[in-house]
């Protein structure tokens, strides 16, 4: 990195490209990281024995904790948020 | 997004980075790495609900259970899926 002065700008530019589409990619390995995580906890929550399918009761409930899940984690950002702005630890 | 290899891959005039390829590269080892979670999680899961005391080899029913475990775990993983990738349009449709 310590040559950069010396590339082309059009080689600079094909950097600061590839930057940005590997920054892409990194950003969908975070989705399916996240996906990885969800899964594990709603299959805990919702999958009791694994069947032929996966029956009507147990994907609504893989829905509903996905959601839960996500509604969980702003509530506990927002109240710690307010929690820290008023002092307390 | 799937098109780019092949508008980067000529690396431009005496290019010292082949785009095409190191993109290639970059998600062939997301790829993998993706997978290998997969299956570890995979194999956690369907090992607690498929093997009971584990005998001197998997018996039929454990392998059955093992074969269906790992077709749910991934319908789930896809349900999980759907259901996040929409929340997350929901929420950026709000901002």
């Amino acid at each position: 990195m310590d040559n950069f002065e010396n590339f082309s700008s059009s080689d600079k530019a094909e950097a600061a490209e590839l930057q940005r589409m590997i920054a892409i990619e990194q950003q969908k390995a975070q989705f399916q990281a996240q996906v990885h995580t969800f899964t594990d906890v709603c299959w805990d929550k919702c999958v009791d024995s694994p069947g032929s399918k996966l029956d009507n009761r147990t994907e609504t409930c893989l829905v509903n904790c996905v959601e839960r899940f996500i509604d969980t984690t702003l509530t506990i950002t927002n109240r710690f948020t307010q929690m820290v702005q008023k002092g307390a630890h | 997004m799937e098109g780019y290899s092949s508008e980067f891959s000529a690396g431009g005039a005496g290019g010292k980075v082949d785009t095409g390829t190191i993109m290639e590269q970059v998600k062939v080892q997301i790829a993998v790495a993706n997978a290998q979670e997969l299956l570890q999680r995979m194999t956690d899961k369907c090992f607690k609900k498929c093997i009971g005391k584990p005998g001197s080899s998997l018996d039929n029913s454990e392998q059955k259970c093992i074969a269906m475990c790992m077709d749910r775990y991934m319908d789930a993983w896809n349900t999980v899926s759907r259901t996040y990738n929409a929340r997350l349009q929901k929420e950026r449709a709000r901002m």
